[in-house]
């Protein structure tokens, strides 16, 4: 069951099989029994925090669960909202909650880099979901990751949109003075890929790819890991069997079209950019590397969090609620639409489409659709932080001993996320770590170095 | 003879331009559809990889998109994406105040190095060193310690500008006439009256030199400056092109650059002749 499902609705599935748990499959259910079936009813936001109010308002006039049940059983769950709202103020009480204690700062700046891996943080602008957590936010466009670092710590920003690794190596000092950092939601999962230029058509193994010259956006930065990982699987040490070169986006596009590159792991829109303009085509997904890998992260720094609780929690809330919205398949058009212009991502409307709804042109001539191309979750689960120290540690980016628990639970904020989305009605995952596979290698996260010494290719330290 | 020579000169600077923008145009036309593609397929691809059309824009493309911009230059749709006017009135605003700020310490500090040996040699080496540093080698430091990126580009322009200017004061200080100095210190003419009467008007000149070659140097950096830290000015308009893979705007941007970068240098060249002086 997803988060972003009405926990009220009785069609949604709650296993990997169908809503009866009759059938192994939803389609073989929906073959079975066509009547049952029913449309996900789409609550609106009032509607949802309606729900947390009245059942919190339910719990408190019959602290009994069985009493509440045995009235709610009798009388209807209806006659019930509507007998306590005769002698409660529900509609002010959920206007109450949902404003949930005023912001400290209104005025806000938030930096992105014009990718579609920002999608939530800067649609949040156009389609108010800032405006409607009682934030007035600006998003600013920024040069390049190691600025969009350096704005933030300099406090220009008051957050940002940051490679999901990122905030983990600032609070690490990696590079320089360690500041604590915190990730309270993952902006986009999946949404890269391996683009090839077009010479290497008919190169597809990695095997052959010694001596090929990549690009990758970031040091720290899932790009990085996935790209050496997908290498490292395949007999190719990134370190010495192939040249890394870190290279800002547009820069991938024009150095692959010059030859300059042989290919890149980049975020999208880039990639699909490049193939739009006939320079290269999309050897694989990064999803195919890692299906439901996170990317991008909305992070912000501890001393915000402390100087600010009320906007940090107000400026959550907006991102999980766009991120909710920008996960429903349906939305990406108008979303793809909202981003495009200059002030924001500022690229052709049929690009972001494309990667947006998953139908896409692979620049070899056939047209592939993948719905999940990329995706939205803005759980911040603490297992994705351990598997990046992993690579960190793998790569030689971190030496020495790491306590990976300490670090997650310290930058990936499940615990604060799970509080807000609770808030809002949804239904976060009660874990804060999940294990998953790359590669079909499985990842569990309470075992972080015996999988650091599990793999072959690595850098000694 | 004048006349014509300046008519004859303006024929040829036409006739170069026509043939350099034929040439542009032959070089960068389509080569028509450039491969065989189902249509779905093609919907989804940009014009260089259905039409065969070049990556570089011709000047017929340029001219289009200029005409855009010239229409709506003061445009503001929020806080990325303004128009060309807005952008340029940004970029130069920082170069004044840094330009400024430059000014303000240069000429004095030139003043006392040109007039006192002890300083000149003294300073020297410092300025020797600084003097060759690129503008982007100060903006991360200028970022990391100054902690404010509309701060640092200023402070980058400052720091870059303030050495043609500072030279070339203690040069001209320097170098007035012995003569005239001699003249002043029989007269008795106090010192500070000496530096205003005497020596600005007749370093003023070469001071106005430096401050031309500074004004350019300004200029040139603010471009770099607005590239790396982003934000608003036409080093970001450029910036925000590029990431965009627009050539043709980048292409508009390269050629408003020049422009205001020819009419500052003009507005210092006018200055400066109305402070020459016959010998």
């Amino acid at each position: 069951m997803s988060i972003f499902d009405d926990p009220f609705d009785a069609g949604s599935s709650v296993n990997a099989g169908c809503i009866c748990g009759q059938h192994r499959s939803p389609a073989e259910h929906e073959r079975a029994v066509p009547a049952l079936r029913c449309e996900p009813v789409v609550e609106s936001h009032e509607k949802r925090y309606e729900n947390v109010v009245a059942s919190a308002v339910l719990r408190a006039v019959f602290p009994e669960a069985a009493t509440r049940r045995a009235f709610l059983k009798s009388v209807g769950a209806a006659t019930a909202l509507a007998a306590v709202s005769q002698f409660f103020p529900l509609k002010t009480a959920t206007e109450a909650f949902a404003e949930s204690g005023a912001p400290e700062k209104k005025d806000l700046k938030v930096g992105f880099i014009p990718i579609t891996c920002a999608t939530p943080i800067i649609m949040a602008a156009p389609l108010g979901f800032y405006a409607k957590a009682g934030l007035n936010v600006e998003v600013v466009k920024t040069a390049g990751w190691a600025v969009i670092r350096d704005k933030t710590i300099n406090k220009e920003y008051d957050a940002s949109h940051m490679l999901a690794p990122m905030p983990i190596a600032i609070s690490l000092g990696l590079g320089a003075q360690p500041i604590p950092f915190t990730v309270p939601a993952i902006e986009n999962i999946n949404g890269q890929g391996i683009v090839l230029a077009m010479k290497h058509k008919d190169k597809r193994d990695p095997k052959d790819w010694k001596g090929m010259k990549f690009a990758i956006p970031f040091d720290y930065s899932m790009h990085n890991y996935l790209l050496r990982y997908y290498l490292a699987e395949h007999g190719i040490d990134p370190d010495t069997d192939v040249q890394l070169r870190s290279v800002p986006p547009p820069e991938m596009v024009a150095n692959l079209r010059a030859d300059n590159i042989d290919g890149f792991l980049a975020p999208d829109n880039i990639c699909q950019r490049a193939i739009y303009d006939g320079a290269g085509f999309l050897h694989i997904l990064s999803k195919e590397i890692w299906d439901g890998h996170p990317c991008c992260s909305f992070a912000a720094s501890r001393e915000f969090i402390t100087a600010a609780p009320n906007s940090f929690a107000a400026l959550t809330r907006a991102i999980v609620d766009a991120t909710a919205y920008a996960s429903k398949a349906e939305n990406r058009k108008q979303i793809a639409e909202a981003i495009a212009p200059a002030n924001y991502i500022n690229a052709p409307v049929t690009v972001l489409e494309q990667v947006l709804t998953g139908t896409y042109a692979d620049g070899l001539g056939g047209v592939k659709t993948d719905p999940k191309r990329v995706d939205f979750d803005p759980f911040p689960w603490q297992s994705f932080a351990v598997w990046m120290l992993t690579q960190m540690k793998r790569w030689g980016q971190i030496k020495g001993d790491v306590d990976y628990k300490a670090v997650a639970e310290q930058i990936y904020l499940a615990t604060d996320t799970r509080k807000v989305m609770t808030e809002m009605g949804l239904s976060p995952p009660k874990d804060s770590y999940k294990s998953f596979s790359v590669m079909g290698k499985p990842f569990d996260p309470t075992k972080p170095d015996d999988y650091v010494a599990s793999f072959k290719i690595k850098k000694a330290s | 003879m004048t006349a014509s020579l300046r008519l004859r000169a303006a024929v040829v600077s036409i006739v170069l331009l026509a043939v350099f923008l034929g040439a542009w145009h032959l070089a960068t036309r389509g080569t028509g559809t450039a491969a065989n593609m189902s249509p779905e397929y093609a919907k989804l691809m940009g014009l260089t990889a259905t039409q065969g059309k070049s990556a570089m824009p011709g000047p017929l493309d340029v001219g289009a998109k200029l005409w855009e911009h010239l229409r709506r230059p003061f445009y503001d749709n929020g806080p990325n994406d303004k128009g060309l006017g807005i952008q340029l009135a940004f970029s130069l605003g920082r170069v004044m105040l840094g330009y400024l700020i430059a000014v303000a310490i240069a000429i004095p500090l030139g003043f006392l190095i040109g007039m006192s040996p002890l300083m000149s040699k003294a300073l020297d080496p410092f300025i020797q060193i600084l003097k060759p540093i690129s503008p982007l080698a100060w903006m991360p430091l200028a970022l990391y310690t100054i902690k404010d990126s509309s701060l640092s580009a200023i402070f980058v322009i400052f720091i870059c500008s303030v050495w043609p200017m500072l030279i070339n004061t203690a040069f001209g200080v320097a170098s007035v006439r012995k003569e005239w100095i001699n003249v002043a210190r029989t007269l008795e003419v106090g010192n500070l009256r000496r530096a205003f009467t005497v020596i600005l008007p007749a370093a003023a000149p070469t001071i106005l030199t430096g401050m031309r070659i500074s004004i350019g140097i300004a200029w040139l950096v603010i471009v770099a400056a607005e590239m790396l830290v982003g934000g608003t000015g036409i080093g970001y308009f450029v910036w925000n092109e590029w990431n965009n893979l627009s050539i043709t705007n980048v292409i508009i941007a390269i050629l408003l650059i020049g422009l205001v970068g020819m009419a500052l240098d003009q507005i210092l060249a006018r200055v400066s002749r109305l402070v020459t002086f016959p010998e």
